[in-house]
C-alpha cells in the first residue's frame, strides 16, 4: 500500500483542462483530481443542455419564418456591433486572468496567502465588460423598440427579443461565476481553483461563440 | 408460487386475446374504398403480434414454472445469446419490413394520392363544438371567407360576405354531411378557432383540422346509410358533444336533396 | 478488502447536524433520492385519485361524487362533474404522473440515492445543484397544485397542452385562464430542476467511479440512470424554451403558435401567422425521449434485481442489454412525428417517422427475450421483488405490442386518439414503470431504511395489482377498436353508448386496484417504524450498494474507498457461496 501524500489519480475519461504551463512544472498536483474531472465534465454537459435550447428556438424561428407570410424583416440595431466587441473583448481579459493565475501558481508552488495582484485587474476587466455587454444588450432593445418593433409586433422581432433576453440571462448567469471565482481567488490563489476557473472559462467563452452564432442567424434571417 | 403466477398469466393470457379472435369489440365494417386495406393491415398485424404475444406470455408463464424454486447448477440458453439476439432482429425485421412496404400503400392511397379531379367538393368548417358543411351550390363556385365576418349568431359560419360575393349567395350551409354513394369526395377541412378532427370509423380515415391550414381529405363511399362524424382532438369542454352526421345516399335521393337545398 | 490509498480525500461536505441540513435542505444524495421518493409517492396518491373521480363520472355521468363540489364549486356544482372539470381532472392527472411521477421516482428518487453507491462515489458531484434539483422540483409541484385552487380552475388543454386551446387564453375556454399560466410556469421550474438531476448524474458517473469500476463494470441500474440523464438532458432543454414561447403567446401578444383568422366564440383573436404544428414538434421532440425517461430506469432497475433472484446473471451478460437501452435512446430522437401522423403535417413524413418508429420496437424486442431467455435454466427466488420483476416482463410485452399498431400509420389512421392509444401507454407507462418502481421499493427498502419489509403484504400487493392492471388496462384496447374516442366527459355517440358497460367495469377494477395499494403504503409504513432489522446483504446480491451497511453512513462507505475487482452480476458461481460480490478480489470461476 503506497502512501504518498497526492497518489497517482486514475485516468481520466476526458482530456483535463489543466491550466495553461500546467504540464511544464512535472508536478503531480497538476493532474486532475476526481473532483475537478467532474467539474469538467460537469460544464460541458451544461453546455450541450444550452445549446439545444437555444437549437429548439432557432428552428423555432425557421418553421415560424415559413409558416405564414407575415414576417417582416428587421434592421438589427448598430450597437449589436458594438456589444460583440465587447463580448470577445471579455474572452481576452478571461484568458488574460488565467494566464496569468497560472503563472501564480507556478511561482508560489503551492497555496498563497496573499493575493497576487496580477490576475485581479483582468478579472474585473471581464465582469465589467461583461455588465457592459448586458446594458448594451439593453439599449438594443431601446433602439429597436424606438424603430417601432417591440415583442409582439412581428414575428421577426418576438424571436429578437426572445433570443437576446435568453442570452442575457445567461450571461449574467457568467457573470454570477465569474464574481464568484473572484470572490474564492481572493481568499487564496491556488492549484485548487483550477478546474472552477476553467469551468467558468469555458461558460464565458461559450457565451461569446454563441453570441456570435445567434448574431449570424438574426442578421441572416431576422 | 412460481405456478400459481403461470396460471394466472396463461389465464391471463387467454382472457385478453378472447375478445380478439371472438371480434367481441371490432371495428364496424367499412364502407370505404381504402378501408379494406386498412383492415387488412389491421389483420396481418393483429396476428403477426397475436403469435408474438401468445408466444412470449406462454413462454414466460412456462419458464417460471419450469424454473421457480429450483435449487440446481444454473443453465444458460443453448447456444448463449447470440442466436436470441439475431432471432429478435430478424424476425422483427421482417415483421416490419413487410408491414411497412404494404402499409405504406394503404397511406398512399388515403393521403398521397391525388384527389379525382371530377371529385364532389365540400368546405368543411369545424369550429367550438360544431361541424358545417358548404357546398358550392348551383353556380359551382364557392363564395370567399372572411374570418371577420364569422358570426355563429346571425348563423354566418364560413364568415360568407353575402352582401358582396355573388358566388357566395348560393352556397348551401348545413349542419351534417350529405354525400352521393359511390362518388369520389373532396373535403377541404377548415378550423375556426382550436385544432379539430374528422373522424368517420366506417371510413376507416381521420384528419386533423388545424386553424390557419386548409387540409384537404378524399374518399369514396360505399355503402349508402347513417353514420358518425366525431370530433377526436381535444378542443375545450364541448369536445365530447361535438359531432355531425354523414348520410351517404343514392345517387337519385341525393340529387332530389340537392335540389331541394338549393331551392331553399 | 478496500484500499484506502485508491483515491484522495473527496470529502465535499461533513455529516450535518441541524435538523434543516439534515432532513431538509440536504445536500447528501441519500436523504435528495428519499425526498424525490416521497414526492413521488404524494403525487401518485393524488394522481391516483384523480382517475378515479374521472372515472367514476364516465361510467356514471349525472352521479354526485359527494365532497366533489367542496374541492370544485365551479367544477362540480353539487358534487356532479362538469364536462370542463373532467378535462381539468385528466389533464392534471396526466400531468402530474408523467412528470413527477414517472420521471421522479425510478430516476432521479432511486438514482439519486443508489448511482453515487454503486459506483462507490461519496456524493453526487455537485451536491448543492442536487438539493436545487429537488427543491425546484417540489416548487414545480407547489405551483402545478395551485392551479386546482384558481378561480378558473386547472387548465384542460390536457398534458399534451395543444395550441391553440392552449395559447389564445380564457376566450378557448374555462381553465385556460390562469390555470394554463400555472401549468406552463410549473413545466418551466421542473425542466430546470431535470437539467440541473442530469448535469449531476452524468458527471458523477463519468468522473467519480472508485478504482476498478470500468464503464462496463457499472450495475445495469446504473447505466440505465446514466442513459436517462443523457436523454433528459436534450429533452427537457428543448421543453423549456417551448414553454416559455406558449407563455408569451398567452401573455404578451406573440403569434408563434397562434395563427391569423381565429375567430373564438364570435371574437376575432388578435393572432397572426402562428403555427399549431410547431407547438405540437417542439412538444413531442421532448414528448417522446420523455417516455423513454420513464421506462429506461424502470428497464435498467429490473434487470439489475432479476439477476440476484435468478442466480444468474442476464443472457449475453452487461453489452447485450447496454445495446438495447444506448439503441432506444438513441433512436427516440428520431421518432417524435408518430404522435403526428394525422396532425396536418407532410403525409409523407408519416413514413419517415414510421420507420425508425417499427425499427425501435427491435431492441425492446431483443430485451424482452433476453429476459426470457436468461430465465431459462435459473434458480428463481420468489419475493417481492422479484414477482414485480417478472410481472414487468409480461406487462411490457402487453404495452408493448400495441405499439406495432400504432407505429403504422396506416392503421394509426383508425385508432390514433382512441382508447387503443391510451391502452399503449397506460401499459407502458402506468403499468410497467410503476412495476419497475415497486420492484426497486421492495428492493431497496431494506437498504434506504435498514428494515426488511413484509413479504406477505408484498406479495399480496402484487397478485391483487397484477389482475388488477390487467383488468383495468386490457379492455382499453377492445374499446379503441371499436372506436372509442378519448378525452370524451361522456358518451353521447350512437356507437359509444353500448360501450359504457365496459368503461363501468373498468372504473370498478381501477378502485379495487387503488386500494389495493394501500397494502403497499400500509407496508412502507409499518416498515419504517416496525419492520425487522435488515442485514448488509438481505438478498445475497453482488453490487456495491450491498456491501455497506442498511442503511448507509453519512459518506457511503465509512471512509473506505471500495475497490471493485468484479463484474457486477456474478451469480451462479461454484464455491461455497452461489455470488461472488464486487468487490471480492481474485479471479472467478463461472459454472
Amino acid at each position: 500500500m503506497a502512501s504518498t501524500t497526492y497518489p497517482p489519480a486514475r485516468p481520466v475519461a476526458k482530456p483535463v483542462m489543466a491550466m495553461p504551463g500546467a504540464r511544464a512544472l512535472g508536478d503531480q498536483r497538476a493532474v486532475a483530481t476526481p473532483q475537478a474531472a467532474a467539474t469538467q465534465t460537469g460544464i460541458w454537459v451544461c453546455v450541450c443542455a444550452i445549446f439545444m435550447c437555444f437549437a429548439a428556438l432557432i428552428s423555432a424561428l425557421v418553421v415560424r419564418e415559413g409558416a405564414s407570410t407575415d414576417w417582416r424583416h428587421l434592421a438589427l440595431p448598430r450597437i449589436l456591433y458594438f456589444n460583440t466587441l465587447v463580448l470577445m473583448l471579455s474572452s481576452y481579459t478571461l484568458e488574460v486572468c488565467r494566464h496569468r493565475f497560472a503563472a501564480s501558481v507556478r511561482q508560489e508552488a503551492g497555496p498563497s496567502e496573499t493575493p497576487l495582484p496580477d490576475l485581479f485587474p483582468w478579472l474585473y476587466a471581464t465582469i465589467l465588460l461583461g455588465s457592459i455587454f448586458v446594458v448594451g444588450q439593453y439599449l438594443a432593445w431601446r433602439a429597436l423598440e424606438a424603430s417601432g418593433f417591440y415583442l409582439a409586433t412581428n414575428p421577426s422581432s418576438s424571436f429578437f427579443y426572445v433570443l437576446t433576453a435568453m442570452h442575457g440571462l445567461h450571461v449574467l448567469g457568467g457573470m454570477a461565476g465569474l464574481i464568484y471565482m473572484a470572490r474564492r481567488l481572493a481568499r487564496s490563489v491556488s492549484i485548487k481553483q483550477a478546474s472552477a476557473l476553467g469551468a467558468t472559462a469555458v461558460y464565458w467563452h461559450f457565451m461569446g461563440f454563441l453570441w456570435i452564432f445567434l448574431f449570424l442567424v438574426m442578421a441572416i434571417r431576422l | 408460487m412460481g405456478k400459481v403466477f403461470c396460471v394466472l398469466l396463461v389465464i391471463i393470457t387467454l382472457v385478453s386475446v378472447y375478445p380478439i379472435i371472438a371480434h367481441t369489440w371490432w371495428p364496424p365494417p367499412t364502407i370505404s374504398t381504402t378501408g379494406p386495406s386498412v383492415d387488412r393491415q389491421l389483420d396481418e398485424t393483429m396476428v403477426g403480434t397475436g403469435v408474438l404475444f401468445i408466444s412470449s406470455q406462454l413462454i414466460l408463464a412456462g419458464f417460471v414454472w419450469a424454473f421457480g424454486g429450483r435449487k440446481g447448477k444454473i443453465k444458460n440458453w443453448p447456444g448463449g445469446h447470440k442466436p436470441v439476439v439475431a432471432f429478435g432482429i430478424i424476425i422483427v425485421g421482417l415483421e416490419i419490413l413487410s408491414l411497412t412496404f404494404v402499409g405504406s400503400k394503404a397511406w398512399a392511397a388515403m393521403y398521397l394520392a391525388p384527389p379525382n379531379e371530377h371529385a364532389l367538393r365540400v368546405d368543411v368548417q369545424a369550429e367550438q363544438f360544431a361541424f358545417f358543411f358548404r357546398y358550392a351550390g348551383p353556380d359551382g363556385v364557392f363564395g370567399g371567407v372572411h374570418p371577420e365576418l364569422i358570426s355563429d349568431a346571425t348563423g354566418n359560419y364560413f364568415g360568407l360576405d353575402l352582401e358582396h360575393d355573388v358566388a357566395s349567395r348560393d352556397d348551401i350551409v348545413v349542419g351534417s354531411l350529405t354525400i352521393p354513394v359511390d362518388t369520389p369526395i373532396l373535403l377541404t377541412l377548415h378550423s375556426k378557432d382550436m385544432i379539430h378532427n374528422f373522424y368517420v370509423p366506417e371510413l376507416r380515415l381521420q384528419q386533423d383540422i388545424v386553424p390557419g391550414l386548409e387540409i384537404p381529405l378524399h374518399f369514396t363511399a360505399t355503402k349508402a346509410g347513417h353514420y358518425e362524424i366525431v370530433c377526436t382532438q381535444l378542443c375545450g369542454l364541448g369536445h365530447y358533444s361535438m359531432r355531425a352526421f354523414l348520410d351517404v345516399l343514392s345517387q337519385p335521393d341525393f340529387d332530389a336533396w340537392l335540389k331541394q337545398q338549393s331551392g331553399d | 478488502m478496500s484500499d484506502t490509498s485508491a483515491q484522495p480525500e473527496v470529502h465535499h461536505h461533513g455529516p450535518p447536524q441541524a435538523f434543516i441540513r439534515k432532513y431538509v435542505f440536504s445536500l447528501d444524495h441519500k436523504v435528495i433520492g428519499l425526498q424525490y421518493y416521497g414526492l413521488a409517492l404524494v403525487a401518485v396518491f393524488i394522481g391516483m385519485v384523480l382517475s378515479w373521480l374521472f372515472r367514476i363520472h364516465l361510467g356514471w355521468a349525472n352521479m354526485a361524487i359527494p365532497g366533489l363540489q367542496l374541492l370544485s364549486p365551479n367544477g362540480a356544482p353539487g358534487g356532479v362533474m362538469t364536462p370542463e372539470y373532467y378535462l381539468s381532472l385528466l389533464t392534471m392527472h396526466g400531468t402530474i404522473m408523467v412528470f413527477f411521477v414517472l420521471t421522479n421516482a425510478p430516476f432521479a428518487g432511486f438514482g439519486n440515492y443508489f448511482l453515487p453507491i454503486q459506483i462507490a462515489a461519496e456524493d453526487m458531484a455537485f451536491p448543492r445543484f442536487n438539493m436545487m434539483s429537488f427543491w425546484t422540483t417540489f416548487v414545480a409541484f407547489l405551483v402545478l397544485m395551485a392551479a386546482f385552487f384558481v378561480h378558473d380552475g386547472p387548465p384542460i388543454s390536457g398534458w399534451t397542452a395543444y395550441a391553440t386551446l392552449s395559447s389564445v387564453g380564457k376566450a378557448a375556454g374555462p381553465g385556460e385562464a390562469l390555470g394554463q399560466d400555472l401549468w406552463i410556469v410549473s413545466i418551466g421550474f421542473f425542466c430546470i430542476g431535470q437539467l440541473l438531476g442530469s448535469l449531476n448524474f452524468i458527471a458523477t458517473t463519468l468522473d467519480l467511479r472508485t478504482k476498478g469500476m470500468k464503464l462496463a463494470r457499472m450495475p445495469l441500474s446504473t447505466w440505465a440512470w446514466f442513459i436517462t440523464a443523457c436523454i433528459g438532458l436534450l429533452a427537457f432543454a428543448d421543453l423549456l424554451p417551448g414553454a416559455i414561447l406558449l407563455l408569451l403567446d398567452r401573455t404578451a401578444g406573440t403569434s408563434f403558435f397562434s395563427p391569423a383568422g381565429l375567430v373564438v366564440g364570435d371574437v376575432v383573436q388578435p393572432h397572426s401567422g402562428g403555427s399549431p404544428l410547431l407547438w405540437q414538434h417542439l412538444f413531442w421532440f421532448f414528448g417522446h425521449p420523455e417516455v423513454y425517461i420513464a421506462i429506461i430506469p424502470a428497464f435498467g432497475i429490473v434487470a439489475h434485481i432479476l439477476p440476484a433472484f435468478m442466480r444468474k446473471p442476464m443472457l449475453g451478460g452487461m453489452r447485450v442489454m447496454i445495446g438495447c437501452m444506448t439503441a432506444a435512446a438513441f433512436l427516440s430522437y428520431m421518432v417524435w412525428g408518430h404522435h403526428m401522423f394525422v396532425s396536418g403535417m407532410n403525409p409523407f413524413s408519416a413514413i419517415t417517422f414510421s420507420v425508425p418508429t417499427l425499427i425501435i420496437t427491435i431492441p425492446f424486442t431483443v430485451a424482452t427475450l433476453i429476459f426470457l431467455g436468461s430465465i431459462y435454466g435459473a434458480n428463481l427466488r420468489f419475493t417481492s421483488a422479484s414477482l414485480f420483476s417478472l410481472g414487468f416482463i409480461s406487462v411490457f410485452i402487453s404495452g408493448g405490442i400495441s405499439g406495432f399498431f400504432l407505429a403504422q400509420p396506416s392503421i394509426d389512421v383508425y385508432v390514433h386518439a382512441t382508447y387503443f392509444v391510451v391502452a399503449h401507454f397506460h401499459f407502458v407507462m402506468a403499468v410497467a414503470a410503476i412495476f419497475g418502481i415497486f420492484a426497486g421499493s421492495y428492493f431497496w427498502m431494506p437498504k434506504m431504511v435498514g428494515r426488511m419489509m413484509d413479504e406477505t403484504l408484498g406479495k399480496l400487493h402484487f397478485w391483487l395489482t397484477f389482475i388488477g392492471v390487467y383488468c383495468i388496462f386490457m379492455p382499453m384496447h377492445y374499446l379503441g377498436l371499436a372506436g372509442n374516442v378519448r378525452r370524451y366527459a361522456a358518451f353521447t355517440d350512437n356507437y359509444m353508448i353500448p360501450l359504457i358497460p365496459v368503461h363501468k367495469f373498468i372504473t370498478i377494477a381501477a378502485l379495487l386496484t387503488g386500494a389495493a395499494q394501500l397494502i403497499f403504503l400500509y407496508n412502507l409504513f409499518h416498515t419504517r417504524f416496525w419492520g425487522p432489522i435488515a442485514p448488509e446483504n438481505p438478498w445475497e446480491a453482488t453490487s456495491l450498494e450491498w456491501s455497506t451497511p442498511s442503511p448507509p453512513p453519512f459518506d457511503n462507505f465509512g471512509g473506505k474507498h471500495p475497490v471493485v475487482y468484479q463484474d457486477p452480476y456474478e451469480y451462479g458461481v461454484e464455491g461455497p457461496q452461489d455470488y461472488v460480490m464486487q468487490t471480492a478480489p481474485g479471479k472467478v470461476t463461472a459454472t
